[in-house]
């Protein structure tokens, strides 16, 4: 049973022992698979002082399981640099590739007024053929990039390797060096080929580097503001950057860059100017952040805008590494502001929620964030993982030494940063961190999403398809929340399911506006009966008889 | 229709024993296809008289959908049909999946349907079976009997035996067959015994001894086979006779690669036993 009785798990009025959940999961599968499989399934257990248990992450899919994981491409393409409205991004490749990575996270943006560049709204591709492939694409690329200058004359562009690229061998690199200095725009490649890594997340870090080394600290205009922060694994899905900057603008604390929700490029050159990294999706972007600190003095903090308490909490945690009174008793203005409207609808909601369970089985902090969100209206996640997440994301940043490198990591380059003889600035001085750090501010902090669930809990890394449906069997969760590709599955199970990739037609969730959104969305899909009311037709009647509609 | 593959080391000799094969089977009144899977194209040009030959490739670039099978085939010594599959330029593109679209489209144009009557198709391959487009030729049965060009030299062993490799993994889905050794002599000591030992040794045959003569290079040069550059050169009699051995051939066997051990050893046993 649960290592302590309130954490203990039921349906109904029956305790289920999360061990034998387990060994129900693994039962079905090959021995060898099995093995693996019983690393990446953990029963939790929280001890205050002691380390998480072991969590095998970031590993091969096993082949055949039905995996939630995407590619590396995706990764780089569609979640990092997707969400940037004036960089035309071209996916080099077959023309799958560019449409099926445009805007399907509901990535938003806003112009700033006409004038201001949007190219979202298109969708960039060679749409290699055959005969691209059999002859090289260098040619076709070389001219997509001249056709897409010639029509909207962007600042940058980008070029996107897919997997034919890959093993044809066409340098877009090389093609981007040249068309830089034939265009005289910035133009940057990125080896992002899709079979690169073990999932998306190695495209996360080969954007990373992709902008780091190509546009980062090429803008040193100075932005105006006293508190300037860079808001980074942000992603505007549905809008969530929107609510965010207009709490952190009420704040006072000015934006210089969002990595990458609503962005631009002139934001991403202009990044090293600001005082203060803060990450939200620790996983996609952590990368850059250290990078930025190496060489820019930046320091970086993990903040969450991901319920209403979870972001008050992070814009006093800004507030106090900018140690000025001003800003910590303007922070306290605004949430005093905000929190009557979130604790009037969540105490609302609550009376019909208490008590309800979620999974959540997506990203590589999504799983996690949500979480406060659930807790926040009374209810309890019995079990989560992450589709594409490290050992760090679960267990925290202190299992960072021991992470093996294998030959999958190496695959993907790690940059050498060294302090920029220039702009080196440190923005606090030595002193000024361990006065911060006694006062308990913690600098690159994350302690992972298993320190903050129950003991008794369930944590899955990479579900596949089997295990969730068992789960929802064994648990009969009150919501599942994962990605398109469960979506389905999940509903004809009768449970409701909510997209935390795209957040179905909703949105957003982030910040307080954000937090009371989402309570009156859960509100309606856990307490609206409508799954069980559904008949499908082979619950009726399993079989069916059919005719043709002519003869 | 018999199909046959011939592979072996690049600079081997394959075109070159292939065309001339090709012609010695014309003679005897065979209807032959010859097909080059080599991007440089040069794989008819002995049998075409020159380097004429828009590729498959080419024309499939240039017509997009609507290719006739007049557009890439040609005629060339004594009725010889001569196909060049094409492929990119040196260290561009994907020059085997340029020979598996080739290879396809020939099929769909039905330049092997039964209306076309012929006896032979020859695929001239290039070099060593480095990817799965190279080994097109073998997968699924397009080519069932394989011939493998090979010289007293080390190297070109070591490729005859890799080569063996990828037919035993063919062999089991697909069905395709050593035919047997020939042996392009390089005039490297005791060759005709070493590859007599090496065929034993994969579980073939060598089929034909092909000594080394200056007359191959004088008809190269004037863009024929021998056969037709000079028929009564016994050289050309060699050919026929590799032709003849070939249409008579019955030893087709899935073969048994050697160890680079043993391989290494048998060298030393025929090649370096002084």
């Amino acid at each position: 049973m649960g290592i302590l009785k309130e954490q203990d798990i039921s349906v109904g009025a029956e305790l289920i022992d999360p061990h034998e959940v387990k060994q129900e999961l693994l039962r079905k599968v090959p021995a060898k698979v099995a093995r693996k499989r019983a690393k990446q399934i953990v029963v939790n257990e929280v001890h205050p002082s002691e380390d998480m248990p072991e969590i095998g992450a970031n590993t091969r899919t096993i082949p055949g399981i039905i995996t939630q994981r995407g590619c590396t491409y995706a990764g780089c393409k569609g979640v990092i640099l997707g969400p940037t409205r004036d960089i035309v991004n071209i996916t080099h490749g077959p023309i799958g590739c560019g449409f099926y990575s445009w805007l399907t996270r509901r990535n938003q943006t806003r112009t700033n007024g006409p004038e201001d560049e949007n190219f979202m709204t298109y969708c960039f591709s060679t749409d290699m053929q055959e005969e691209d492939i059999v002859f090289g694409g260098e040619k076709k690329l070389r001219a997509a990039i001249q056709e897409a200058y010639d029509l909207f004359k962007p600042k940058a562009i980008s070029i996107f390797a897919t997997c034919p690229v890959g093993l044809i061998g066409d340098d877009v690199h090389a093609v981007a060096r040249e068309m830089k200095e034939q265009l005289g725009i910035n133009v940057f490649g990125f080896s992002c080929e899709g079979y690169k890594g073990v999932s998306q997340s190695a495209g996360h870090h080969i954007a990373n580097n992709g902008i780091f080394t190509h546009v980062v600290g090429l803008n040193d205009k100075i932005k105006e503001g006293k508190y300037k922060i860079n808001l980074l694994g942000e992603y505007n899905i549905g809008g969530d950057a929107f609510e965010i900057d207009r709490v952190l603008d009420e704040c006072g604390i000015t934006v210089v860059s969002t990595f990458s929700g609503n962005s631009t490029y002139d934001q991403f050159a202009n990044a090293h100017m600001a005082d203060l990294n803060t990450i939200m999706c620790h996983r996609s972007i952590n990368y850059v952040a250290e990078m930025m600190e190496t060489k820019y003095g930046i320091p970086w903090i993990k903040i969450n805008f991901i319920g209403a308490e979870a972001a008050a909490k992070s814009l006093r945690k800004i507030a106090k590494y900018f140690e000025d009174p001003e800003l910590i008793e303007r922070v306290e203005a605004v949430i005093a502001r905000e929190m009557p409207e979130v604790i009037n609808v969540r105490d609302e909601v609550r009376k019909r929620c208490e008590g309800k369970v979620a999974m959540l089985f997506v990203g590589g902090s999504r799983a996690h964030h949500y979480q406060e969100l659930f807790a926040e209206i009374g209810m309890k996640t019995i079990s989560a993982g992450y589709e594409f997440a490290h050992r760090d994301d679960y267990e925290g940043r202190n299992v960072i030494p021991s992470l093996k490198v294998d030959a999958d990591s190496r695959n993907i380059e790690e940059l050498e940063v060294h302090p920029d003889p220039e702009r080196f600035r440190p923005r606090k001085t030595a002193e000024e961190v361990e006065r911060l750090q006694e006062k308990g501010f913690r600098f690159k902090d994350y302690d992972g999403m298993m320190r903050e669930m129950l003991s008794g809990t369930l944590v899955i890394d990479d579900i596949s398809q089997y295990e969730t449906e068992r789960l929802i069997e064994i648990y009969k969760p009150d919501i599942f929340c994962a990605g398109i590709k469960e979506k389905f599955a999940v509903q004809k199970k009768g449970i409701p399911m909510k997209q935390l990739h795209s957040y179905d037609s909703g949105g957003p969730y982030a910040g307080f506006k954000g937090a009371v959104n989402f309570y009156r969305e859960i509100d309606r899909m856990v307490n609206s009966q409508i799954w069980k009311y559904l008949q499908a037709p082979w619950q009726e009647s399993p079989e069916l008889t059919a005719k043709y509609a002519c003869d | 229709m018999r199909k046959v593959a011939i592979y072996g080391k690049g600079g081997i000799g394959k075109s070159t024993t292939t065309q001339n094969t090709v012609a010695g089977l014309s003679e005897m009144g065979r209807k032959v296809m010859v097909v080059g899977c080599d991007p440089k194209a040069d794989s008819t040009r002995l049998l075409l008289g020159g380097l004429s030959q828009k590729t498959v490739l080419d024309t499939l670039r240039a017509e997009g959908e609507d290719v006739d099978l007049e557009d890439i085939r040609k005629v060339g010594f004594n009725g010889t049909i001569c196909v060049e599959s094409g492929g990119p330029e040196p260290g561009v593109g994907c020059a085997g999946r340029g020979i598996i679209t080739s290879i396809n489209l020939l099929e769909q144009l039905g330049a092997y349907a039964e209306s076309e009557k012929l006896d032979y198709a020859f695929y001239d391959v290039l070099g060593d079976v480095v990817c799965g487009g190279f080994a097109m030729p073998i997968r699924e049965g397009k080519a069932k009997e394989i011939y493998i060009v090979v010289s007293g030299e080390m190297m070109a062993m070591y490729a005859a035996n890799n080569i063996c490799k990828g037919i035993v993994k063919f062999a089991e889905a697909g069905g395709v067959r050593l035919g047997g050794l020939i042996c392009n002599s390089r005039k490297v000591d005791n060759e005709q015994e070493m590859i007599e030992a090496f065929a034993q040794q994969l579980g073939t045959h060598m089929i034909h001894f092909v000594p080394r003569d200056n007359v191959v290079q004088k008809a190269e040069i004037n863009r024929k086979t021998v056969i037709e550059f000079d028929p009564a050169n016994s050289q050309a009699d060699e050919y026929r006779t590799l032709a003849k051995k070939i249409e008579e051939n019955k030893m087709h066997v899935v073969p048994n690669p050697m160890s680079t051990d043993d391989l290494e050893k048998l060298l030393i046993k025929h090649g370096l036993a002084d």
